[in-house]
């Protein structure tokens, strides 16, 4: 099917591009860029006047919960949630039943993705059998049946010892291992961050130290290994300077910040309200304000949703028993629009650090617009003021703290390889 | 809207406490009683009350009751703002009790006040001393003594003021007033 | 931006109350209104009939998921005297341990028509969830949540302060302990520095302060003797074992040497300062027995205020304003 996208202002972070001009696609691929090619007859056409034409976005860490939690979501739920959200391609974390520690399970996930044709989902695979942090994933046959990362997601690692033996193994092949830095003593029974809030809500907290303390021991680890490490979902300020100083010193070390960590602070617990439970913690307005400055100088290349759908039954006890994480896939783009409204990033750097800058952490292809490349494209009105309605998400978990917020700027239009799979 | 009317001031008010007193006294001698104790029910009762009490010239302080926890429309209303811990510094057993209140209309206050006063012990009498007696009962509750009994519309509220100075206000409302404060 | 749901969660729209879950937004009005009824809860049981007739025909619900007899029967008593029926759920034995979720409790106890229900959980923030899924008109009362808040027993913590001290403004209080697992200290602090006293002062080693307490208005003590100068209130915190498990403390013998309060380390405060603790305490760790049995140790009397305070407290919740009703 040809598709025509006509007077949109075209911005693709990876090659400088933003112009107001017209897409052409032919066969899943965008095949040109301007005038469209000669006897090219568009099928249907799409006119994004006034509207913003970029890549579909890549988003480098979703729980999609298929295998095995039905209950918080499926990959067909949480793919049309992605789509809604302008997002074309999902790496998903291997937190599923089973895990995503054999090929049998990324063959499924890859199957049923393909089936639904809605998003690509990618998978970063188990790094310890099981997620139990003890012994040795089959990381190359993993590589081989198509992951594109390794990843204990939050469950600890055994010891030190296993981590450097994992980081170099993987190292052997060259594969990125995704951490979550944080020490499971430091945080034993905390769930707030360790501090004025905590304090005043007699909240169990974990201190910023629990983070950073694991930083520095997967730096010095990554350089003595040659591991190249990615680090998951950073909270705090510490963390973003240990990063800075380890990329100046060359180590291979990336990291990601996720979208709610670059809006809300522990100020937002004050009430117990159980969306704003999250791992790791919502921070100090200090933290949120380190994070936001690593993102705009490009230490943290990349933002994502950290998605965490939940039932209803997850999030409604007291505080510290109820699941964290929140259904992210909705707001993500929202909420880097906001980045931008509040003076952080260009427009064009926001939209990098969700479409190349997460791809290109991983060496992917995709997160870019290029005569050539997949047609994953993602359209957006920036002048639609709407708000959130947790009841109207498509993705199972209806679990935000973002309930009730006014943003500017909406998805109009997803297309995944060529194909509509959202229209608002 | 209301409308206020001074009805009658401090002197006048005085001498009405004095005449009822009085009266109180020929009855007390009638019934044969010669210890009684004095309760004021808060807080207009209470000052009556304590020119009752100099009259009569009792050895027992004055008692006062706030009736706040006894009234039958409590978890309608809630605790008074102004609420006051009762206070009776006598033994109510087998006592003959002068319960005083300002303003009698549907006889409720007085019920809940009887009603502590048993929770304190069991008096052997109970005799009732209202300064103004209205239309509107709703308990067959009948003061001994009564100071006044003016002749009040449905749609008028009286109220007396003090302690000092006292007064009596009338005032008047466009729609007639359930008794809500329980008088 | 979501307006965030405001402390007057507590409160109904009359300004009354209807939960009684934390200290934490109440007016200083309120808190001495809640004082103020106490009051006349307080001359009880001089009476022969030590009871009023305000909650009769009422159901109020002990809800205790953590094991307490001392608090529950206070509860218990102060229900009874206001005439309620009282009915007693220990859950820790029951339900949730079997894996019922504690909505479900929630909605078969609310089926039973309880109007009000008394609360305590091990988690801070349960008090908050409970009150938030209650059926309109029915009142909750947080007899401790966790390390949060344990509102009550603040209360007639001040309402002893105010019997012995008279104004809260002048006062220096110190609370020493086991600050950071206290929910009773926190509460404390709201409500002293609410009623408007000099300074609140907080005493323990730093395993047992909490991060950032300034943040909570208390100046920060390590050292017992510093702490005690010239304050007219002491209040001793228990100190559980688990402390010494858990790497908080070496031992009781150390903690106290250092914060052991006996009559010796009384001296620097105000000679007519008042030692209270809010039970059940351990003699020969918090304090020696010579201090919790001699004349400035208004400990019974806390206990005995508790029952008159819980009354007013549930007297106050306790109204189901009909559309149209006059006021008082």
């Amino acid at each position: 099917m040809n598709v025509s996208i006509v007077n949109g202002r075209i911005i693709d972070p990876a090659s400088g591009t933003d112009l107001h001009t017209d897409l052409h696609i032919h066969a899943q691929q965008v095949v040109a860029i301007g005038k469209p090619p000669e006897s090219f007859q568009a099928h249907e056409t799409i006119d994004a006047e006034g509207q913003i034409v970029c890549p579909g976005l890549v988003d480098i860490s979703a729980s999609l919960r298929e295998p095995g939690f039905t209950a918080k979501g499926s990959l067909a739920s949480e793919t049309q949630a992605a789509a809604k959200g302008g997002i074309t391609t999902l790496i998903c974390t291997p937190d599923t039943s089973p895990v995503i520690d054999s090929p049998a399970v990324i063959e499924f996930i890859h199957r049923t993705a393909r089936k639904l044709r809605r998003a690509r989902v990618l998978t970063a695979a188990a790094l310890t059998q099981d997620l139990e942090g003890q012994q040795l994933s089959n990381m190359a046959t993993l590589r081989a049946a198509g992951c594109v990362g390794l990843t204990n997601v939050r469950h600890p690692l055994s010891n030190t010892l296993v981590e450097r033996r994992a980081l170099e193994y993987a190292a052997t092949f060259g594969i990125t291992v995704m951490l979550s830095p944080e020490d499971r003593h430091l945080r034993a029974g905390g769930c707030v961050h360790e501090g004025a809030v905590a304090t005043r809500l007699g909240l169990p907290g974990i201190p910023s130290a629990a983070e950073t303390v694991a930083v520095a021991r997967d730096l010095a680890l990554a350089e003595h290994t040659g591991a190249r490490i990615h680090f998951r979902t950073l909270s705090t300020a510490g963390s973003a300077r240990m990063l800075k100083e380890a990329q100046a010193a060359q180590l291979l070390v990336s990291a990601d910040v996720a979208a709610h960590q670059l809006h809300l602070t522990e100020n937002d617990v004050e009430d117990f309200d159980a969306n704003c439970h999250v791992s790791p913690p919502l921070r100090t307005l200090t933290d949120r304000d380190a994070l936001r400055q690593a993102l705009a100088d490009g230490t943290i290349g990349a933002i994502c949703s950290d998605h965490q759908p939940h039932e209803p039954d997850a999030k409604e006890a007291p505080f510290p028993e109820t699941a964290t994480g929140i259904s992210g896939l909705e707001s993500l783009l929202a909420l880097t629009l906001r980045l931008v409204d509040e003076g952080l990033l260009s427009l064009s750097d926001a939209i990098a650090r969700v479409t190349c800058g997460p791809a290109d952490l991983l060496g992917l292809p995709y997160g870019r617009i290029g005569v050539g490349t997949p047609a994953d494209i993602c359209i957006f009105d920036p002048e639609i003021c709407w708000t959130l309605d947790a009841a109207e998400m498509l993705s199972e978990g209806h679990n935000t703290p973002f309930h009730g917020w006014d943003f500017q700027g909406a998805v109009t239009h997803t297309l995944f390889n060529g194909r509509l799979v959202y229209r608002r | 809207m209301t409308e206020l009317n001074i009805f009658m001031q401090h002197n006048a008010i005085v001498d009405l406490i004095d005449g009822m007193s009085l009266v109180l006294k020929k009855r007390l001698t009638e019934r044969q009683i010669e210890e009684p104790a004095v309760i004021g029910i808060h807080t207009g009762g209470g000052w009556v009350a304590k020119h009752v009490h100099r009259h009569l010239d009792c050895t027992d302080a004055l008692g006062l009751l706030d009736i706040s926890f006894y009234r039958d429309d409590f978890t309608r209303i809630g605790v008074n703002p102004q609420v006051k811990p009762s206070r009776i510094d006598f033994e109510v057993e087998g006592r003959d009790i002068i319960l005083v209140d300002d303003v009698i209309q549907s006889g409720r206050t007085i019920r809940a006040a009887m009603n502590e006063i048993f929770d304190f012990g069991r008096p052997n009498s109970i005799t009732l001393v209202c300064l103004i007696e209205r239309g509107g009962r709703q308990i067959p509750v009948q003061p001994d003594v009564i100071g006044l009994r003016p002749p009040l519309q449905p749609n008028e509220h009286i109220r007396l003021n003090g302690p000092d100075p006292l007064s009596l206000e009338i005032s008047r409302s466009r729609t007639p007033r359930a008794s809500g404060n329980g008088q | 931006m979501a307006g965030k749901r405001h402390q007057n969660f507590q409160l109904n729209e009359q300004g009354g109350l209807r939960h009684f879950l934390t200290i934490d937004g109440l007016s200083r009005e309120l808190l001495t209104r809640i004082l103020d009824t106490a009051e006349s809860f307080a001359a009880l049981p001089g009476r022969p009939v030590k009871k009023v007739p305000a909650l009769r025909g009422r159901v109020i619900t002990n809800l205790f998921f953590e094991n307490s007899t001392r608090t529950r029967t206070t509860f218990e008593l102060a229900a009874k005297r206001l005439s309620a029926d009282v009915l007693n759920f220990n859950v820790s034995t029951s339900a949730t341990s079997k894996g019922e979720t504690l909505l479900d409790t929630l909605r078969n106890i609310e089926a039973m028509h309880s109007e009000m229900f008394v609360v305590r959980h091990n988690q801070s923030g349960a008090a908050h969830f409970i009150a938030r899924h209650a059926a309109p008109g029915v009142s909750v009362i947080n007899a401790g949540d966790g390390r949060h808040a344990h509102p009550t027993q603040a209360m007639l913590d001040m309402f002893t302060i105010r019997k012995h001290k008279g104004e809260f403004t002048p006062l220096r209080v110190a609370i020493v302990g086991d600050i950071l697992h206290s929910r009773v200290a926190r509460s404390q602090i709201l409500a002293l520095n609410t009623l408007g006293v000099t300074e609140v002062r907080v005493v323990g080693p730093h395993t047992l302060i909490p991060t950032d307490a300034r943040a909570m208005g208390v100046h920060v003590y390590h050292d017992l003797d510093q702490g005690l100068r010239d304050v007219d209130v002491v209040i001793m915190l228990r100190l559980q074992r688990e402390r010494m498990a858990g790497a908080l403390l070496p031992s009781e013998e150390e903690y106290f040497r250092l914060y052991g309060l006996t009559n010796e380390r009384l001296a620097v405060a105000k000679p007519d300062a008042i030692v209270m603790h809010p039970g059940p305490m351990n003699r020969g760790v918090e304090m020696e027995s010579e201090v919790a049995d001699g004349p400035r140790s208004v400990i019974l009397q806390q206990v005995s205020y508790g029952i008159a305070v819980r009354m007013a407290v549930m007297s106050m919740c306790m109204q189901t304003y009909e559309a149209g009703g006059e006021g008082a």
